[in-house]
C-alpha cells in the first residue's frame, strides 16, 4: 500500500515539477544526485577507512541496481580533521560549490552538533552516520536531521538491563573527560539507581581522552574497593587501561560493564589480551548469520578481502537508508526529502530499521554480551541483538527532552 | 591509604621516565640548536612503532630479540634524525627565531600521514617485555615489573648523559654551545658536525623514549602530539637545556597526574600547565634553568627597517582590496564563504604579528584570545540574549581583558619562556571552555550563534567581515608606524637602550600583548557567528599553530605578512583538504619547501628580490655585534 | 669621606653645587664587596674619568648610578636630589643621558629615528598610536646628528653602521632629553685610535657649551689623561686615589695597582 502511495506521490510531484520548471528538472535528472560525506578521516583513521569502505560498498550495490530515481548517486568525500569549524566550513562548500542533495557524516559528537546546526540554519538533510551525543537528536535536535548509531542513552540503557542483573553493589566509574564519556557516566548511573536504587557509585575516574595515565587510573579505583566497574573508554586508552589492569589484577573478581568494547575496532588491537566476562555492548561479526548480514559480510569480504568492523556497518546503513529515503521522497527536493526520512523504514545489516519520526533517531540496535578469547583474539560470546526501538524512553519524555518537536 | 600515597608516588615515577627520556632529548636539541622540535613527539611515535615491527619480526619472546628490537628502534629514530636536521633544518639555522619551528611543524604533518599509511590505522598493541611481564606485591598491591624498571631506567639515563657531558669531549662541547652560542664558533669547532649530532642524539633518545613504551601502552597515530604538549611543560617547567631539570619536571609532573587523578578526576587536563605557569611566574626560567647569556634574542640577523608602504605597494594593496570589496559581484557563494574565513584569518594573523613582529613577543597561545572572541560573542547570545551587533562589540573586551590578565604575567618573560607561558594560559583557557560545561557547553559547544537578519546572506556578512577586518588591520598597522609602535619595536631591538631613552618596555609590551589580544577576539567574535557555532577547538593548539604559521610564513618582519600569510596557509590548507585525504602530507611537505626556499617569509622574499632589483646592496658593513667585544 | 672636599678642590669651577654627588656608595654579590664606601662628585661642565682595573667595580659604580643595580647602601643624589635606586628610566628622565660599553641602538631604525624615538619619549609623546613617529622632532633630530657630525647617514639602517658611527649615534640619543649628566661606560672600546680622539674632543666641546657634567670609565690612558679634568681610581671597589690626571698617574697607589696589572691602554 504504502508503495503505491509513494509512487503515486512521486510521479504526481515529478508531473507537477515538469509544468512548473522543466528546465529544473533537466537539471536535476541530467546528472547523479550527490551526497556530501563529511568525516574525521584523518583524525579517527580506525574506526573510519571501515565506515568508508562500507559506505562504498553500498554505494556500489545501489549503483549496480541502477541507483536511486533513476540516477546514479555520488559521494564527495570531506576530511574535517576533528575540528567542527572546519567541518562547517566543508558542509558550506558542499552546499554552494558541489551542489550536494544532502549532507551526511560526523563521528565526533561536537561536529556532529555543529554539522546539524548548520544543517537547520541552511534548511538541509543532514544525515548523522555516527555522532552518538544525545543531543543530535534531543536537546539540539532540529527538523532536518536524522542519526543511525544507537545514541550514548541507548548503549547505557542496554548495558544497565545486564548490569542491574549483577549482585554488585558498589560501582567504579571510569570515562573519557569528553562529552561523550561524561554522558556515558550520567545515563548509566541515573538508569542503574533507577533500576536498582540499592547501588552506590563509590568512585570517578575521568581521564583525558587518548592521555589516560592507566597505572594511576587502576590504582586509584583500586583503591576504592568496587564490586563493579563500569568503563565507557575506548581505543588507546582501553588498551592502556585494560593492560594495566590486568597485571595489577583490577578486574579479578569483579564485574565489568563496559560501552563499545565489543566493537572489532577496539576489541581487535587487544588481541590476546582482550578483557574476558566483561559485560559490552559491541559487533561480532564473525557470528551473525542472519541473512542480510551473511550478504553484507560476504560482499564486503569479496570487495575488501578483510572482515568488516562496526564502522563498516554504519557506513553501509547510512548509505542504505539515504538510498531508501530518496525512494520514498521520490525527489531530491530536500523538504520532501526530510518529510520522507521521517519514519522511514530502511534496510540494514542489522535488518531492519527506523529513523522515528518523534526523534530522528533510528532503531538500529546493537548487540550486548560477554567478552572471551578464542585463537589469541577476543571475542564476542553469549550476545543477542538489542533493538534500538526498545531502548528509548517513552514518547511523553521524548517530548521533553526534545523542544525541537 | 599511605599504601595508595606509595603506590601513587610510584606511578607517577614510572611516568615520569618516559616523559624524561623524551624531554631530555628535546632539552639538549634546543640547548645547542636553539630549535624548539615540535617533531619531537613524532620522532617519539616512530620510535615506538619501529619498535612495534622490529619486536614482532625479530620474536618479541626472546629477550635479545625484544631489547634489540627496542634499541635499534631508538637508532633508527636517531637517524631519521640525521636526515631531518642534514636535509631541513641544516638550511635554515640562519632564518629568523622560531622558523625553524615551522619546519619542524611541517615534519609533524609529513610524519602523520607516513605512518598512518606505513602502520594503518588500528592500534598497535606491543608485547610484552620479556622477563618483565609480570607483577611483585608492593604496600599490598600488585605492581608491573616493567614499570619498576622503567622508574630505574629515568635515574639511569640521567647519570649517563651526566657522564656523557662531564666525561668526553663531545659532551664539553654541548654543554658549552648551550651556554654560549657564539663562543662554539670562536672555539673552531665543526659546528656542523655537533648540530647533526645533537639532533641525532636528542632524536635517538626520542625514539627510545617511544621504543621503551612498547610494552606499556597500545601505540597509536595521537602519540604525537599527546606527547609534544607534555613535554614542551617539562622542558620549561625543568629550564630549557638542563637534563637535570628535565627530570625534576618530569618527576613533578609525573607525580602530579597520579596524584591529579585522586584530588582532582576531572581537571587533569589543565593542571599541568596550571603548574607550568605557577613555575614561569615564580621562576622564569624554570626550575634549573640559566637566563641565555648575551640576550634572549635569537641569532638571526638585525631586523629590517620598517619603511612606509612605496607608491607601488600602496597601488598593489588598493588593488588587492578593490578586488575584495568587489568580489561578491562576480564570485560565487562558496568563493565568498572561503573569502570571508580568509578574511578572518587575516585579521587574527596580524593581531598576532602585532605582538610577535614589533614587540618581538611569539605567543604560542594565541588562538586563546582567538577563542575568547569567540565565547565571548557565543556566551553573550547565549546568556544575556544578546543580538549580533552588541555581541561584537562585547566579546573582543573579553579577550582584551584576558589578555591584560595574562599579558602581565607573560611581559616579565621573553622569547621562548614567554611563549611558553603564553600557551600555558591557552590551554588554562581551554581547559576552562572544556570543562564548564554547564556555562560553556563543553566539548559540544555553543551552538545558533547566528548572525543578525540583515548580515545573514553570504554577501551581507562577508561585507561586514571585510569592513571590519580591514579597519581593524589598518588600525593595526597605523599603530605600527605610530610613537606606540616604534617604541614597541624599541624594547624588541634593544630593551637595555629603550629604558635608558625612559620607555617603560614591560608597561609598552603589556599594552601590545593587550591590543593584539583584543584583534584577535574581534576575529574570533566574526569567526563565531560565521561558523554559528562555538568549539572549544577555536582555542586549541593546533589554532594556536595555525596563526604562528601564518605569522611565519608570510614573514615576520613585514607589516603586510601576517595577511599574505594567512591567505596563503589558510587557502592552501583549505584547498588540500578538499583536493586529498592525504592533505596533511601535502600541507607539511609545502611548509617545509616554502621555509627552505623563503626563509625570510613570502613577504619578505619578494621585499628581497625587489630590493635586489632596484637597487645595489647595501655595502656590508660591520654589524654591531662585531665590532663588539 | 674626606675624599669628597679633596676632589672638589681639584675642579676649577668649585663655585657651583656638582651635578652628580655619590656618597659612600656599596654594593655586594654574595658576600664580595663590589664597591666598598665610594664618594665622589662632578661638576657641570667638566668630564671625569673613572678608572681602575678589571674586575675594580666600575660598572657595578655605574649601573648603580644609572639604575640598572640598586645599591646596598649609599646615596646618588642628582643637582640635589636623591635617585638613588631609581629605575634607568626614571632616572634618566630626571636628566641623566648615557651611552652603552657595547652600542645599544635599535637596529632595525634608521639613524634619524634613534635620535626621534629618544625625543619623543623626552617630549612625552610616546603612548600615541595615531601618527607616524618618523614625521616627529625631524628637525631637532637633524640637529642633534649634525651635532655629531652624523646628518648625511641619518637614513641608514643603525644595524649596518660602523661601529665609530655607532657611538656618535649614540651620542646624539644621549644629548636628546638635554641631560645634565651624561653617563658614558667605555665610550671609545673597540674604536681605532684617531676615532677615539675625535669622538671625545666632542663630546668635551658639547660638555663645556652645554654644562653637562660627564662622568666616563675608560681603559685607554691616552684618553683619559687628555680629556678628563679629573680622574678617580677604583681599585676592589674602593676608591684609592682622585685628583686631575696628573696627580693621579703620579699617585704611588695607582702605579702599584697599574703596575701589577700592566694595562695602560687599549681595549681588551
Amino acid at each position: 500500500m504504502t508503495i503505491d502511495r509513494r509512487s503515486l506521490l512521486a510521479g504526481a510531484s515529478a508531473g507537477a515539477a515538469l509544468i512548473a520548471a522543466p528546465a529544473l528538472v533537466r537539471a536535476q535528472g541530467a546528472g547523479p544526485i550527490k551526497v556530501g560525506e563529511i568525516n574525521s578521516y584523518t583524525a579517527q583513521p580506525a574506526f573510519l577507512k571501515p565506515y568508508r569502505q562500507g559506505w562504498e560498498l553500498a554505494l556500489e550495490q545501489i549503483n549496480a541496481a541502477g541507483g536511486a530515481l533513476g540516477r546514479k548517486i555520488e559521494t564527495i568525500f570531506r576530511d574535517d580533521g576533528g575540528k567542527p569549524e572546519d567541518a562547517v566550513r566543508h558542509a558550506g562548500d558542499l552546499i554552494n560549490a558541489e551542489k550536494v542533495d544532502l549532507l551526511s557524516g560526523g563521528f565526533l559528537s561536537n561536529v556532529g552538533l555543529a554539522i546539524a546546526d548548520f544543517a537547520a540554519q541552511n534548511k538541509r538533510l543532514y544525515v548523522a552516520s555516527e555522532p552518538l551525543s544525545d543531543a543530535v537528536v534531543w536537546a539540539k535536535g532540529n527538523r532536518y536531521t536524522f542519526r543511525l548509531r544507537p545514541s550514548t542513552y541507548m548503549q547505557a540503557a542496554m548495558l544497565v538491563e545486564e548490569a542491574a542483573k549483577l549482585p554488585a553493589k558498589k560501582w567504579a566509574l571510569v570515562a573519557p573527560n569528553y562529552e561523550y564519556g561524561q554522558s556515558g557516566v550520567k545515563w548509566f548511573k541515573e538508569l542503574l539507581k533507577k533500576a536498582k536504587p540499592d547501588v552506590e557509585f563509590v568512585a570517578e575516574q575521568f581521564p583525558a581522552l587518548g592521555r589516560i595515565d592507566a597505572g594511576a587510573t587502576v590504582q586509584a579505583l583500586e583503591a576504592s574497593k568496587p564490586d563493579a566497574i563500569f568503563n565507557v573508554t575506548f581505543g588507546a586508552d582501553l588498551s592502556n587501561f585494560v593492560r594495566q589492569g590486568n597485571t595489577r589484577g583490577l578486574f579479578e573478581g569483579r564485574a565489568v560493564v563496559s560501552m563499545l568494547t565489543g566493537e572489532p575496532e577496539y576489541l581487535d588491537p587487544l588481541g590476546a589480551e582482550a578483557p574476558v566476562g566483561w559485560i559490552v555492548t559491541g559487533y561480532p561479526h564473525a557470528d551473525i548469520q542472519t541473512p542480510e548480514h551473511v550478504k553484507f559480510r560476504d560482499a564486503y569480504k569479496a570487495k575488501f578481502n578483510d572482515y568488516p568492523r562496526l564502522g563498516s556497518v554504519v557506513g553501509f546503513d547510512t548509505m542504505n537508508s539515504i538510498a531508501a529515503g530518496l525512494a520514498k521522497a521520490g525527489s531530491t527536493d530536500n523538504e520532501k526529502l526530510v518529510d520522507a526520512m521521517k519514519g522511514l523504514k530502511f534496510p540494514s545489516a542489522f535488518g531492519q530499521a527506523e529513523y522515528r519520526a518523534i526523534d530522528h533517531q533510528s532503531t538500529l540496535g546493537a548487540f550486548v554480551g560477554k567478552t572471551a578469547v578464542k585463537d589469541g583474539k577476543g571475542v564476542m560470546v553469549d550476545w543477542r541483538y538489542a533493538d534500538g526501538a526498545k531502548y528509548l524512553p517513552s514518547d511523553a519524555e521524548v517530548k521533553t527532552l526534545r523542544p525541537a518537536g | 591509604m599511605i599504601d595508595l600515597i606509595l603506590t601513587q608516588t610510584l606511578n607517577g615515577l614510572a611516568s615520569a621516565s618516559s616523559l624524561f627520556l623524551v624531554a631530555s632529548g628535546l632539552s639538549i636539541i634546543f640547548g645547542v640548536t636553539r630549535i624548539v622540535n615540535f617533531a619531537h613527539g613524532s620522532l617519539y611515535m616512530l620510535g615506538a612503532y619501529l619498535a612495534w615491527t622490529l619486536v614482532s619480526s625479530f620474536g618479541a619472546a626472546e629477550p635479545l630479540g625484544f631489547w634489540g628490537g627496542v634499541l635499534l628502534a631508538a637508532l633508527l629514530v636517531g637517524l631519521l634524525g640525521v636526515v631531518i636536521e642534514v636535509l631541513v633544518l641544516r638550511r635554515i639555522y640562519q632564518a629568523p627565531e622560531l622558523f625553524q619551528l615551522l619546519a619542524t611543524f611541517g615534519v609533524v604533518l609529513m610524519l602523520q600521514d607516513l605512518t598512518l599509511a606505513t602502520w594503518g590505522p588500528e592500534d598497535k598493541l606491543g608485547p610484552r617485555a620479556p622477563g618483565l611481564k609480570s607483577f611483585v606485591i608492593l604496600f599490598d598491591n600488585r605492581f608491573p615489573t616493567y614499570e619498576l624498571f622503567l622508574i630505574a631506567v629515568g635515574p639511569l639515563v640521567l647519570l649517563i648523559l651526566w657522564l656523557l657531558f662531564q666525561k668526553t669531549r663531545w659532551g664539553t662541547l654541548v654543554r658549552a654551545a648551550t651556554q654560549d652560542r657564539e663562543m662554539v664558533g670562536a672555539l673552531g669547532v665543526n659546528q656542523r658536525l655537533l648540530f647533526t649530532s645533537v639532533f641525532a642524539f636528542g632524536s635517538m633518545l626520542a625514539g627510545l623514549g617511544g621504543a621503551l613504551q612498547l610494552p606499556r601502552e597500545a601505540v597509536n597515530l595521537h602519540m604525537d602530539l599527546s606527547m609534544i604538549s607534555e613535554v614542551f611543560v617539562v622542558v620549561v617547567v625543568g629550564g630549557l637545556g638542563s637534563v637535570t631539570g628535565a627530570y625534576l619536571a618530569a618527576v613533578l609532573i609525573g607525580i602530579l597526574h597520579a596524584f591529579g587523578i585522586l584530588i582532582f578526576p576531572k581537571i587533569t587536563l589543565v593542571l599541568v600547565f596550571l603548574v607550568m605557569a605557577v613555575v614561569l611566574v615564580v621562576k622564569p626560567y624554570g626550575l634549573m634553568g640559566k637566563a641565555p647569556i648575551g640576550g634572549a634574542r635569537g641569532h638571526g640577523p638585525a631586523e629590517p627597517l620598517l619603511l612606509p608602504a612605496d607608491k607601488l605597494t600602496k597601488l598593489a594593496g588598493l588593488i588587492a582590496l578593490l578586488l575584495l570589496v568587489l568580489a561578491p559581484l562576480v564570485a560565487p557563494d562558496h568563493i565568498l564563504l572561503t573569502l570571508t574565513e580568509l578574511v578572518i584569518f587575516a585579521l587574527f594573523a596580524a593581531s598576532l604579528h602585532f605582538m610577535m613582529g614589533p614587540g618581538g613577543m611569539a605567543s604560542f597561545g594565541h588562538a586563546a584570545y582567538f577563542g575568547l572572541g569567540a565565547y565571548g560573542a557565543a556566551l553573550a547570545v547565549k546568556w544575556l540574549g544578546a543580538s549580533m551587533e552588541p555581541a561584537l562589540i562585547f566579546a573582543p573586551f573579553l579577550a582584551g581583558i584576558a589578555g591584560v590578565v595574562f599579558g602581565w604575567f607573560c611581559v616579565r618573560l621573553s622569547g621562548v619562556y614567554l611563549a611558553m607561558l603564553t600557551l600555558a594560559f591557552a590551554q588554562i583557557a581551554w581547559a576552562t571552555a572544556f570543562q564548564w560545561v554547564e556555562l560553556t557547553g563543553g566539548d559540544n559547544g555553543i551552538l545558533g550563534v547566528w548572525p543578525s537578519a540583515w548580515a545573514v546572506s553570504k554577501t551581507g556578512f562577508y561585507y561586514l567581515t571585510l569592513g571590519v577586518c580591514v579597519f581593524s588591520i589598518l588600525a593595526l598597522r597605523l599603530t605600527i608606524f605610530s610613537p606606540l609602535g616604534y617604541a614597541l619595536r624599541a624594547g624588541r631591538d634593544n630593551p637595555l637602550r629603550a629604558e635608558a631613552i625612559g620607555l617603560d618596555v614591560m608597561r609598552i609590551q603589556w599594552v601590545a600583548f593587550a591590543v593584539a589580544a583584543f584583534a584577535a577576539g574581534i576575529a574570533g567574535a566574526l569567526f563565531a557567528f560565521f561558523k554559528g557555532s562555538v568549539f572549544p577547538t577555536y582555542m586549541a593548539i593546533p589554532r594556536s599553530v595555525d596563526a604562528l604559521l601564518m605569522v611565519l610564513l608570510g614573514g615576520v618582519q613585514t607589516v603586510a605578512g601576517p595577511v599574505i600569510g594567512a591567505f596563503a596557509y589558510a587557502g592552501l590548507s583549505e584547498q588540500l583538504m578538499k583536493a586529498t585525504m592525504y592533505w596533511r602530507f601535502g600541507l607539511g611537505l609545502s611548509i617545509v619547501l616554502l621555509v627552505i626556499l623563503f626563509p625570510r617569509g613570502l613577504v619578505g622574499a619578494s621585499l628581497l628580490l625587489r630590493e635586489r632589483w632596484t637597487r645595489q646592496p647595501e655595502p656590508a658593513a660591520r654589524l654591531a655585534a662585531e665590532g663588539g667585544r | 669621606m674626606n675624599a669628597v672636599p679633596q676632589l672638589q678642590a681639584a675642579v676649577p669651577a668649585a663655585a657651583q653645587d656638582p651635578v652628580l654627588v655619590v656618597r659612600d656608595l656599596q654594593k655586594s654579590f654574595g658576600g664580595v664587596r663590589a664597591v666598598d664606601g665610594v664618594s665622589f662628585s662632578v661638576q657641570a661642565g667638566t668630564m671625569l674619568a673613572l678608572i681602575g682595573p678589571n674586575g675594580a667595580g666600575k660598572t657595578t659604580c655605574f649601573n648603580m648610578l644609572n639604575g640598572q643595580l640598586r645599591p646596598d647602601g649609599g646615596e646618588v643624589l642628582l643637582a640635589g636630589r636623591p635617585i638613588t635606586g631609581m629605575k634607568p628610566r626614571v632616572v634618566w628622565r630626571m636628566g641623566v643621558g648615557r651611552t652603552f660599553q657595547i652600542t645599544a641602538t635599535f637596529t632595525s631604525m634608521t639613524v634619524r629615528e634613534n635620535v626621534q624615538m629618544a625625543l619623543i619619549s623626552h617630549a612625552g609623546g610616546i603612548w600615541s598610536p595615531f601618527g607616524r613617529a618618523r614625521d616627529r622632532h625631524v628637525e631637532a633630530a637633524d640637529a642633534l646628528l649634525a651635532q655629531v657630525g652624523m646628518l648625511e647617514q641619518a637614513e641608514r639602517a643603525c644595524g649596518v653602521l660602523a661601529y665609530g658611527d655607532l657611538k656618535r649615534v649614540e651620542l646624539a640619543v644621549a644629548l636628546a632629553n638635554q641631560p645634565r649628566l651624561l653617563l658614558m661606560d667605555e665610550p671609545t672600546a673597540g674604536m681605532a685610535p684617531r676615532e677615539r680622539i675625535e669622538l671625545m674632543a666632542l663630546t668635551a666641546d658639547i660638555a663645556a657649551a652645554k654644562g653637562i657634567a660627564v662622568l666616563f670609565t675608560e681603559h685607554d690612558m691616552d684618553v683619559v689623561f687628555t680629556h678628563s679634568d679629573s680622574v678617580i681610581v677604583l681599585d676592589r671597589g674602593r676608591l684609592i686615589a682622585h685628583g686631575t690626571a696628573e696627580e693621579v698617574r703620579r699617585d704611588p697607589n695607582v702605579r702599584a695597582v697599574y703596575l701589577g696589572s700592566g694595562a695602560t691602554s687599549g681595549g681588551h
